[in-house]
């Protein structure tokens, strides 16, 4: 994929498009814990989950930080992305419709851009709030 | 309360193959629309060797074990009351299928809030490929509810 992105033709403030996911069902879990190896059943065991003390099964950290990783890549290049990080800050339920957005926070020496990131549920409700540093042409 | 003399501590390093058709698997799960990270000639048309692993892709390899959860078991957490709390990477050279990526990860925190009702442990991954190629690092804070 070409991406046009360059350090000079961004700002500060500048959003990155955002992309919206499809809802999470209990298959998309299924086939995630298959396909990144983590089996964790507390995502796909509701009789463990229930053990846990929680009300079901929700969704992998790890799916919705794959998700703002598609916001990146979706952007820049991936050999552009420098960092990336994020903290898990509310459980994803089921049904959730997750979307990613993002924007410039800060330019700085080397042709560094610092990006504010999130993923957020179909109320508002914010699960991931990340950071990364891309490198641009 | 979790053994705070495993801070510094080391765990035995994993060497893994990326396969193709575990980096297919991965972007029909994640809906991934960009074929160059399910098809090798649009990868090699973007400047790949081959199709890249995506830049969550490391924290895979290291589950590929015969006990993914060799860290919270060996440190006797009860795998029930984890969470994760935070994810972090940092990038090298890009990881594409076929290589092979060592691993090694050390705790480079344990530490308890709220009196000890959570617990924290922060565990750094580092990863070189086959050519002795730095690939990055991963911190993973994972987050112990003993309340």
């Amino acid at each position: 994929m070409m991406s046009d992105v360059t350090f000079d033709s961004i700002a500060v403030g500048d959003s990155l498009p955002a992309l919206t996911q499809r809802e999470i069902s209990r298959t998309t879990l299924a086939l995630f814990a298959g396909a990144s190896g983590d089996h964790n059943p507390i995502h796909i065991d509701i009789d463990f989950a229930k053990s846990a003390g929680m009300p079901d099964v929700f969704a992998h950290g790890m799916l919705n930080m794959a998700y703002l990783g598609h916001l990146l890549t979706a952007w820049v290049p991936q050999s552009a992305v420098r960092e990336f990080s994020t903290r898990f800050v509310a459980i994803t339920q089921l049904h959730a419709v997750v979307t990613c957005t993002g924007r410039v926070v800060e330019k700085r020496e080397g042709n560094l851009v610092a990006l504010e990131i999130e993923a957020a549920d179909q109320n508002g409700e914010v699960k991931l709030a990340g950071k990364a540093l891309v490198e641009l042409p | 309360m979790i053994d705070r003399s495993f801070i510094g501590q080391s765990f035995a390093p994993l060497t893994v193959a990326v396969e193709a058709g575990r980096l297919r698997a991965f972007a029909r799960a994640t809906n991934q629309r960009d074929p160059i990270y399910s098809d090798r000639t649009a990868a090699q048309a973007a400047g790949y060797r081959d199709i890249p692993a995506p830049l969550t892709f490391l924290f895979s390899l290291d589950l590929e074990r015969e006990d993914p959860f060799y860290f919270i078991n060996e440190m006797k957490i009860d795998l029930a009351r984890v969470l994760h709390g935070e994810q972090a990477f940092t990038y090298g050279a890009p990881i594409c299928a076929g290589d092979e990526v060592t691993l090694v990860s050390t705790v480079e925190d344990i530490f308890d809030k709220k009196g000890g009702a959570l617990e924290f442990v922060t565990l750094k991954t580092r990863a070189t490929n086959q050519l002795g190629e730095d690939l990055g690092t991963m911190t993973r804070s994972i987050v112990v509810r003993n309340g």
